[in-house]
């Protein structure tokens, strides 16, 4: 099972406590899990990503192994560590205020 | 027992005031979607129950709540909001062409006879509407379609379509305002749409009289008479007899007429109410006194009304969409506050008292009048 680390604001909309288990069918990308994300909680289309654009929303980055994977490919195969469930994936808000 | 339902919208949550006929004790509910920044909230005059808000977030973006029971519980609904064929530009600060993009729902506006069809008025400004509970939204893309979208260019505060007046005569006229583009108005339940500002007179923008780029900060009507408008210009209170096609300036005494807010007295179609604002570079009432502005003549002549309201001391806002007003056989009058305070009014505006008085920054006032 891939595990996926929400944001407060967003655990609450999905009405989640911790981490979320996924199945992810095929290979693991930023891309897959999503949709695996967003069809198992619906609330959370569009907080993650445009849901015209598909791109990621400026202030939500993504964290595997204390490495930052906000830039690579949504198509790129995440982490071995993240696919086999080893490593959660961190989905970040970004810190904003003085 | 009559009572009312009050919906506020914050900077950090929603909150529902209920109270009583006699409007002097109020439970509060909330904060709703805590930490979230809600545009608005307005209850289907239909289903008292139904009631719609919008949610977004600097970082998760847009999201639409839906309640079937006056706001006890919440479930998200749809929050695709996809621009009709190619968006194309409207104008950016500087006059340079810029694509237009979604950023969030300004005002959500329930149909007058269906719960379930709801209208939204987004910022890049345009008009969207949901006729299954807010499962999904098209644009009735006539607006930004019909000619003079390219010279829109947003307001201060964005490009923001704030303002919706459903025609309650069954005749499928809308009329909708966008900072800072101005009024507009569709005959044919929003598949086409005309310009409605005539009158205005905007000397902050190059053609003073031009046929748009006025920021309009809302329009306001009585459902009995739905060919009269008021409206809260940037600067200017001005009225229309002839549903939009002129406009004549009606501010008369006031103090200043800058301001966000206008509203009607619910059985009185010609006593009106404003919150009269320092200037556009001052967003706080003068001399730190928060003064109610009612004319009972349909503008023009303008009384202070201050009974209960702070008179030194008070710099803050009252936004667009934050006043409202009941229906109980005497009118209730309410707003909020950006400094957190919702005041209400139980006899139109003669005496105030704070239902709360430490919200979040308000950014909306809806009332339901519960019979």
């Amino acid at each position: 099972m891939i595990r996926v680390e929400l944001p407060a604001h967003l655990r609450i909309l999905a009405q989640v406590s911790g981490e979320v288990q996924l199945r992810v069918g095929g290979q693991v990308t930023q891309r897959t899990l999503l949709d695996a994300l967003e069809s198992r909680y619906p609330m959370l289309r569009g907080t993650l990503r445009d849901q015209i654009t598909g791109q990621r929303r400026p202030f939500v980055r993504f964290f595997a192994n204390a490495e930052d994977l906000s830039h690579e490919s949504p198509d790129a195969p995440l982490p071995e560590s993240v696919a086999t469930g080893a490593e959660p994936l961190l989905i970040v808000g970004a810190i904003a205020g003085g | 027992m009559s009572g009312v339902r009050v919906l506020v919208g914050t900077h950090k949550g929603a909150f529902v005031l209920t109270s009583d006929g006699k409007r002097d004790k109020w439970d509060v509910s909330g904060p709703h979607f805590a930490g979230w920044e809600i545009y608005h909230v307005k209850g289907s005059p239909v289903d008292l129950n139904r009631l719609y808000a919008s949610q977004s977030s600097g970082w998760f973006g847009q999201l639409i709540q839906r309640s079937n029971d006056g706001g006890k519980t919440w479930e998200p609904v749809g929050n695709k909001f996809a621009y009709d064929g190619v968006p194309g530009t409207h104008q950016w600060y500087d006059g340079t062409p810029h694509p237009w993009e979604f950023k969030r729902v300004w005002h959500l506006e329930p149909s007058l006879t269906d719960a379930d069809t709801v209208y939204a008025g987004v910022e890049d400004a345009a008009l969207f509407r949901s006729t299954d509970a807010g499962q999904t939204w098209q644009e009735l893309a006539g607006l930004r379609g019909h000619g003079s979208g390219p010279r829109w260019q947003p307001g201060a505060g964005g490009l923001g379509l704030h303002t919706i007046l459903l025609d309650p005569g069954g005749n499928g006229r809308i009329f909708i305002a966008i900072s800072a583009a101005g009024a507009f108005r569709s005959d044919d339940s929003g598949a086409t749409w005309q310009p409605i500002n005539r009158g205005l007179r905007s000397q902050y923008i190059p053609d003073p009289e031009a046929e748009v780029g006025h920021c309009v900060h809302r329009i306001a009507m009585h459902r009995s008479r739905p060919s009269v408008l008021f409206m809260q210009k940037h600067w200017d209170v001005m009225r229309s007899d002839d549903a939009g096609d002129s406009w004549q300036e009606v501010s008369g005494n006031l103090p200043t007429d800058f301001g966000f807010c206008i509203d009607v007295h619910a059985h009185e179609p010609e006593t009106i109410f404003v919150v009269p604002i320092k200037s556009d570079s001052e967003h706080f009432p003068p001399d730190g006194k928060l003064r109610v502005y009612r004319s009972r003549t349909g503008g023009n002549e303008w009384e202070p009304l201050s009974r209960g309201l702070p008179q030194s001391d008070c710099y803050v806002n009252v936004l667009r969409d934050a006043m409202a007003v009941d229906s109980l056989e005497e009118c209730g009058v309410y707003f909020g506050t950006t400094g957190g305070q919702v005041y209400a009014s139980a006899n139109a505006g003669d005496t105030w008292a704070p239902i709360v008085r430490d919200l979040p920054a308000v950014l909306s006032v809806e009332v339901q009048t519960l019979q």
